[in-house]
């Protein structure tokens, strides 16, 4: 079972908020810009400073190293950044029939980075972060850029790695019709605070 | 043996030096005030120094020659701070430059003074003085350059280092890169003038003991030693500041924390 448990969680002007995600759940998440959405999974995920509890299953956050909590608690920016020239030297080894199933040519490992596309680079970053076998997703507008035939593709990527690792999702979008496809619960984070919808 | 030089042999030099601040000046290339500023220190300085050491000579007392030390590695620790354009807050800037220039610079002039020239006593000023004022001067350079370099870039970098940090990487892993290239930048002057001494450049110290009248292969071990304890005190001391300042960078949940630095306007405004 992965379940992540959010208790009296409170950051910059958020908070407190209360937030139980189980196993293949989705959890959709919308509000404002400015509204702290963003920041909330970067707070999941420990890139910035918070109080209160975050546990995934019994383990404390706090309680293990930064960096092996952010390979279980994976998070997917907006933008994705690529430090090296090629695709493929970001990953350990390129999932083949993954890569395919995301609307990609196997040749794609040898692209350089720099002729990336916007949907590319989320799409091949969904990729690259699955390569830690994450127990809990959180993605921040992720078919920001995708056209709807990738975007399908994406939504069924997510809910297939969900279900075949009984992992958990944090699903930021602006797309309420997109939310209520793939999540199974709907939250709206206004003036720091949490409301299901 | 030496021949001495009159007032009226520097001032040949000095108008040269004038000359360039006058073209820089009309040419409107804003170095001719930092050129005279420069030149005007290091006339005060080395006459001071001059007449210090006479004293120093005339006395062999190791209290005043350990002053006299720790005021140079004090005032090299300042030197590299102020090279810096983001600097880290507090005393944490002073006290890393200054930490690693004694445990490089310091210790391998005090290792070398004790086990390799034996001079009695083994703090006599006319070897400890010199020797611990050239490790200074070079590793006070590269250590300036590769604090500069990591700082810099994981300022413009801080994207890709987030971005490693949130796939999970160790803060050493996610700077490393940026870490490699401080090294580098800190160690290129002394590895550029360890391949190009002899062939194209003649080193300074060497030269000057040439000039007094020493005999060529005597002068050359004397460089051949020096050049190899600056570039292991210049490697050891980029080492430690790397690793002292990247370990700044970071605080205990892993994360980049800008916060430890000096903001580039307040900087200005002091």
């Amino acid at each position: 079972m992965n379940e992540l448990n959010i208790q009296q969680l409170e950051y910059l002007h958020c908070g407190p908020l209360e937030l139980q995600v189980r196993s293949t759940e989705c959890i959709g998440l919308s509000g404002a810009s400015g509204s702290g959405k963003s920041q909330l999974l970067r707070v999941l995920a420990d890139m910035e400073p918070h109080t209160g509890a975050i546990q995934l299953d019994k383990l404390e956050q706090q309680s293990i190293c930064a960096h092996q909590w952010r390979k279980k608690v994976a998070l997917l920016p907006a933008e994705t950044v690529w430090w090296f020239d090629t695709v493929s030297e970001h990953f350990t080894d390129m999932p083949e029939q993954q890569v395919r199933q995301l609307g990609f040519d196997a040749d794609v490992s040898g692209w350089s980075v720099t002729r990336l596309s916007s949907g590319e680079k989320q799409r091949l970053g969904l990729l690259r972060l699955l390569q830690n076998e994450p127990q809990v997703l959180l993605l921040d507008e992720p078919t920001a850029n995708l056209d709807s035939t990738n975007e399908e593709l994406f939504e069924q990527f997510v809910r297939d790695y969900l279900d075949q690792n009984a992992a958990c999702a944090i699903w930021v979008s602006h797309d309420d019709e997109q939310l209520q496809r793939v999540c199974t619960r709907r939250y709206m984070l206004d003036d720091g605070m949490m409301t299901a919808c | 043996m030496l021949i001495e030089l009159s007032a009226l042999d520097l001032s040949i030099a000095a108008i040269l030096v004038l000359m360039l601040g006058l073209l820089g000046w009309r040419m409107q290339l804003g170095v001719s005030q930092q050129l005279y500023i420069a030149a005007a220190r290091t006339t005060i300085q080395l006459l001071l120094i001059g007449l210090v050491l006479k004293a120093l000579f005339a006395t062999t007392h190791l209290a005043f020659i350990l002053l006299i030390a720790s005021v140079m590695i004090g005032v090299a620790g300042w030197e590299i701070l102020s090279r810096q354009k983001r600097k880290l807050k507090g005393w944490w800037g002073f006290g890393i430059s200054t930490g690693s220039l004694f445990v490089s610079s310091f210790m391998i002039t005090l290792l070398c003074l004790l086990v390799v020239i034996q001079a009695d006593p083994w703090y006599s000023p006319q070897y400890a003085i010199p020797l611990l004022g050239m490790l200074l001067g070079n590793t006070m350079t590269g250590i300036a350059l590769g604090m500069d370099r990591l700082v810099q870039t994981a300022w413009q970098q801080r994207p890709v280092i987030e971005q490693r940090l949130m796939l999970g990487e160790e803060p050493c892993i996610a700077i490393g890169d940026i870490r490699k290239e401080a090294m580098r930048a800190g160690m290129i002057p002394i590895i550029n003038s360890m391949a190009a001494a002899g062939l194209v450049s003649l080193p300074g110290m060497m030269t000057g003991q040439i000039l007094a009248g020493a005999a060529p292969v005597e002068a050359v071990k004397y460089q051949i030693l020096i050049m190899f304890m600056i570039s292991a005190g210049t490697g050891f001391g980029v080492i430690s500041v790397l690793w002292l300042i990247s370990r700044r960078l970071f605080d205990q949940r892993e994360r980049l924390n800008f916060n430890r630095l000096l903001k580039v306007a307040e900087e200005k405004h002091r």
